[in-house]
């Protein structure tokens, strides 16, 4: 199908994007790589009336490393992040190999980072590591700029705390120091398809025990979680086997996830067993 | 709502080219209706299929899910402009001929923009990094062997 009729503006600074959003709210979307807006504008899932163009903004295709945080900029492309390079330490190889995921090759270069949390499908592997990492959003609009938490920002599915006045102009990122060992495992039918589950995790190790464990899941409910029950397990023991099986266990045990057309629930629930024991191998670097 | 035509500019298979669209025109209508470059085919529109796939500024891109508008200024490359000016097939189209790389040959404009793009980029992607890009594409007739094998063989001839 076609889209339907919109005004378009290619905004030529945030100024002035921010400023029709003010004007217009919910009747204006804003568009960076378009790679999910426009396949439901086409279906007409989506209908805005105006289009705000961010993709000749300038400043926004920024990756800024400071001491302790990265901000991803709103025209940040997903292959960018996968190629690497520019994120040091474990922060980086995560970026990286979640990229890797995202998508097809021609999906990658054109969709944006921040797009994809913005969009909020709890099963894309930016929200995860979104909530994996406690990002931080920043939202712009004419009234200022805020920073909103990734429990807040998570609303539900497609769904976030953004007002509609609201540009997501950077994700800020905890950079993670060199005892973190980040793993990352997702499972679907084909690779570049959604995933049906997926598992990120970020444990530090100092003197043989694990120090601090995160541990976030996709695809089990409506928006990105974190699984506090596996954490709790990891969270003093050595690392290993053992322990893997007890946190992924654990994760299982404490989701409840719904069945659709890829399976039934206990299809998830077996799927968070098999990925989070997977992610934190591959943490390890055993997998 | 505006359905108000606006002048693009584009630089398509090297020549400049100046079009009148609707905001609401993705790039792939646009290059068939006011390029009359049917060379690029639309599957699903939804990108899915990639059988739109054209090379913006040298990436492979689904033109289903970009606006005309959107392309200002853009360098774009579709299968029109793959063979040489004097029509010699570019050693991809050619494997593809030798190889059987295609039976209906709907998906096979996207497919050959799709491996330009990975191989200009990066001429010594090895059988995995081609197998993962290619699967970007959905085919349904050749079960995909042929189409592998074709990219294979024109990338070796390519490097040589």
């Amino acid at each position: 199908m076609k889209p339907a009729s919109f005004d378009y503006v290619s905004a030529s600074s945030i100024d002035q994007a921010v400023s029709v959003l003010s004007e217009l709210g919910d009747e204006a979307k804003v568009i960076a790589g378009g790679q999910s807006l426009v396949a439901m504008m086409n279906f007409r899932l989506a209908r805005p009336a105006t289009l705000v163009d961010i993709n000749r903004v300038p400043g926004l295709d920024v990756i800024d490393v400071g001491a302790d945080s990265v901000a991803v900029g709103a025209l940040v492309r997903h292959r960018r992040l996968e190629l690497g390079g520019e994120v040091p330490g474990p922060l980086g190889d995560l970026l990286a190999e979640a990229g890797h995921h995202v998508g097809h090759l021609p999906i990658r270069t054109r969709g944006t980072f921040c797009g994809s949390i913005a969009h909020a499908d709890p099963a894309s592997e930016w929200c995860v590591l979104a909530a994996l990492l406690d990002a931080r959003m920043e939202a712009t609009s004419t009234r200022g700029t805020r920073l909103i938490p990734a429990e807040e920002f998570f609303v539900t599915v497609f769904t976030t705390a953004l007002e509609p006045d609201e540009i997501l102009t950077a994700v800020h990122l905890p950079l993670l120091s060199e005892n973190h060992h980040v793993g990352f495992a997702e499972f679907s039918r084909r690779a570049g398809d959604f995933a049906i589950v997926m598992a990120m995790t970020a444990i530090e190790v100092a003197d043989g025990r694990i120090t601090d464990a995160r541990v976030a899941l996709g695809g089990v409910a409506a928006q990105p979680t974190r699984s506090s029950a596996a954490e709790a397990v990891l969270v003093g023991r050595a690392p290993g086997a053992e322990t893997f099986a007890d946190a992924a266990s654990a994760a299982a045990e404490n989701v409840t996830p719904h069945g659709d057309v890829h399976g039934p629930a206990e299809y998830r629930v077996d799927l968070v067993r098999a990925m989070v024991r997977r992610s934190l191998t591959r943490a390890l670097g055993e997998g | 709502m505006s359905s108000q035509e606006r002048p693009v500019t584009l630089e398509v298979n090297g020549d400049p080219v100046r079009v009148f669209v609707e905001a609401r025109k993705t790039l792939a209508d646009t290059l068939r209706e006011d390029c009359g470059l049917t060379g690029t085919h639309l599957g699903c529109e939804q990108g899915v299929c990639g059988a739109c796939t054209v090379l913006i500024d040298g990436d492979p891109v689904r033109s289903c899910l970009m606006f005309a508008v959107q392309a200002e200024g853009s360098e774009i490359r579709t299968i029109e402009g793959l063979e040489s000016a004097d029509g010699t097939l570019h050693p991809l189209q050619q494997s593809f001929w030798d190889h059987h790389g295609l039976q209906c040959g709907f998906c096979t404009p996207g497919f050959l923009m799709l491996a330009a793009g990975v191989l200009e980029k990066d001429p010594n992607a090895d059988e995995e990094t081609l197998r993962e890009a290619l699967s970007s594409n959905l085919c349904r007739c050749t079960g995909y062997q042929n189409i592998l094998k074709s990219v294979l063989a024109a990338a070796e001839k390519l490097r040589s």
